[in-house]
């Protein structure tokens, strides 16, 4: 019996996107209407890394985002797969949102968002889920294998450089163990070295059965770390060729 | 990523406040309308919105300090029981305002008592529930005015001598120290000068994570309700016009008020 039960785990996804279409309404211009992304579906399986393609303004980030809960889905279906249940996050409430962030998934955004007066060591350590120590032993590891100068530690991270405050922020995206990871090109600001070490953390995270989907702008990355590449763009196009005959 | 997604503590499914369709009419004039939602424990909530969009008339009608024309409030007491605020009497609701709930005013004058000392401000809660031991009033106050970052040989001056934000972590003090399940906050962190809204502001997360309080707090400015909630009501006109998760209903606003109120905020 349990023994199926994990047979079922790994065949069973962890996220399923089912037709997931997207538009902001502008209504301070005039109510325009821009269609983000439609027909959007893929899923994934734990230990998986799926890299979302397609050019700039194809709607990666805001797929994203929305699995995040971040935006809201016109219409299609979110599954994401915790540990008692299968939430759809294009329908759940705020609390299960929340509930499903805290527990489930993980999100590497492309910029920090720093909270006044809050030193960045106390910023990586709060998104962890173990105790205070166990937080602030983690979240030094972390900064230390990013390569954030240890003499910036204790300080707010509002003027730090680009590069510093993408690698707290990346730090934060692997505090807590959860299994799913969304990284919106995380080394976007990295050079070489840095590249490098956020690479280690995303395979730790694979080998450990994370489902990981994430966004790179760099070919290479996407060659090494990619099982599977969902093209946006040409997803959609495909989707819509269907729908007319 | 919100400063409030902490949210461990909001296992429970039995919301702690419960509004089901509160009217509030001056005579002829509209304070709000029709509106309903649930807090639940360890959750914050902002209401956000302009001047006279009726969110502090909403406020006051949760506290109980004005009653409205149609609809209910009913909040869970500690033995788990929900109860009608309006239906309970008077005195039942003075213990209730005194012991589970906490109200920060924006104006510490109106919540603080500015003629006595730091110390009695604090212990007047505590009192109020039965504690006379010196002693432990005297720690209790020691204890919560270092919590809010007020030097302990402050403790014996009143308030009337305190700065702003000085007296603005007072009043916070004050509130907390009974231990509250609910606090109620009315644009907390207006009138103060930058540098001391972002101290208080980090004062506020840190205690509502840490003791799991569920609050409302009201304010006009979205980066507050940002950093502190995890849920937010925009109102217009005394209606509710859009709710949802903080980050949601601000990266992704759907009614053209919100679009208009988000794109208004000025960019450092």
């Amino acid at each position: 019996m349990a023994e199926r039960e994990a047979e079922n785990d790994m065949a069973e996804p962890r996220v399923t996107l089912e037709n997931v279409s997207k538009s902001f309404v502008l209504h301070l211009m005039g109510s325009t209407r821009l269609d983000v992304v439609s027909d959007v579906s893929f899923s994934i399986a734990d230990g998986c890394c799926t890299v979302l393609g397609g050019p700039s303004g194809a709607g990666k980030s805001s797929i994203l985002k929305m699995i995040y809960g971040n935006y809201r889905v016109d219409s299609g279906r979110i599954l994401v797969r915790d540990a008692a249940t299968t939430v759809d996050v294009a329908t759940a409430a705020p609390r299960a949102i929340l509930r499903l962030r805290a527990t489930t998934i993980g999100y590497v955004s492309q910029f920090l968002r720093v909270i006044p007066r809050v030193s960045a060591l106390d910023i990586v350590a709060g998104h962890g889920l173990e105790d205070g120590a166990a937080n602030l032993a983690r979240a030094r590891t972390l900064l230390r294998h990013l390569s954030v100068p240890e003499r910036l530690w204790a300080l707010p991270p509002a003027t730090f450089s680009g590069g510093e405050q993408q690698r707290v922020n990346i730090a934060c995206g692997f505090m807590a163990l959860k299994p799913v990871l969304l990284l919106d090109e995380p080394t976007a600001s990295l050079d070489d070295r840095n590249r490098d070490a956020v690479v280690e953390l995303i395979e730790d995270r694979r080998r450990a059965g994370a489902a990981i989907i994430a966004i790179f702008h760099d070919a290479a990355l996407r060659e090494r770390l990619a099982d599977d590449v969902v093209d946006v763009t040409r997803h959609a196009a495909a989707v819509k060729e269907t729908a007319h005959e | 990523m919100t400063g409030a997604t902490d949210i461990s503590r909001l296992a429970s499914d039995e919301p702690l406040v419960e509004v089901a369709g509160i009217t509030k009419y001056y005579g002829e004039r509209r304070g709000c309308e029709d509106v309903s939602f649930d807090v639940y424990p360890g959750e914050v909530l902002a209401v956000v919105g302009e001047s006279g969009s009726g969110k502090s008339t909403l406020l006051n009608v949760l506290s109980t300090a004005l009653e409205p024309t149609t609809g209910e409030v009913r909040y869970r007491l500690r033995d788990s029981t929900m109860r009608s605020l309006f239906a309970m009497s008077e005195a039942e609701r003075r213990v209730l305002m005194r012991t589970d709930w906490g109200f920060v005013h924006q104006d510490p004058a109106q919540g603080l008592r500015m003629s006595v000392s730091a110390g009695a401000n604090v212990g007047e809660r505590l009192m109020a529930v039965g504690e006379r031991h010196y002693g432990r009033l005297r720690a209790a106050a020691t204890d919560w005015l270092a919590r809010v970052e007020i030097a302990a040989d402050r403790i014996d001056d009143a308030p009337r001598t305190f700065s702003g934000g000085m007296r603005q972590r007072l009043q916070i003090a004050r509130n907390l120290v009974s231990g509250p399940r609910l606090v109620f906050m009315d644009e907390p962190t207006g009138g103060l000068d930058v540098s001391v809204q972002a101290r208080l502001l980090d004062l506020l997360r840190t205690l509502v994570a840490d003791l799991g309080l569920s609050a409302v707090i009201v304010t006009h400015d979205l980066a507050v309700a940002r950093l502190l909630s995890h849920r937010i009501l925009v109102m217009r006109d005394g209606r509710v016009i859009e709710s949802g998760l903080t980050d949601q209903v601000l990266d992704d606003p759907a009614a053209s008020y919100t679009q208009l109120l988000v794109a208004s905020v000025l960019q450092v």
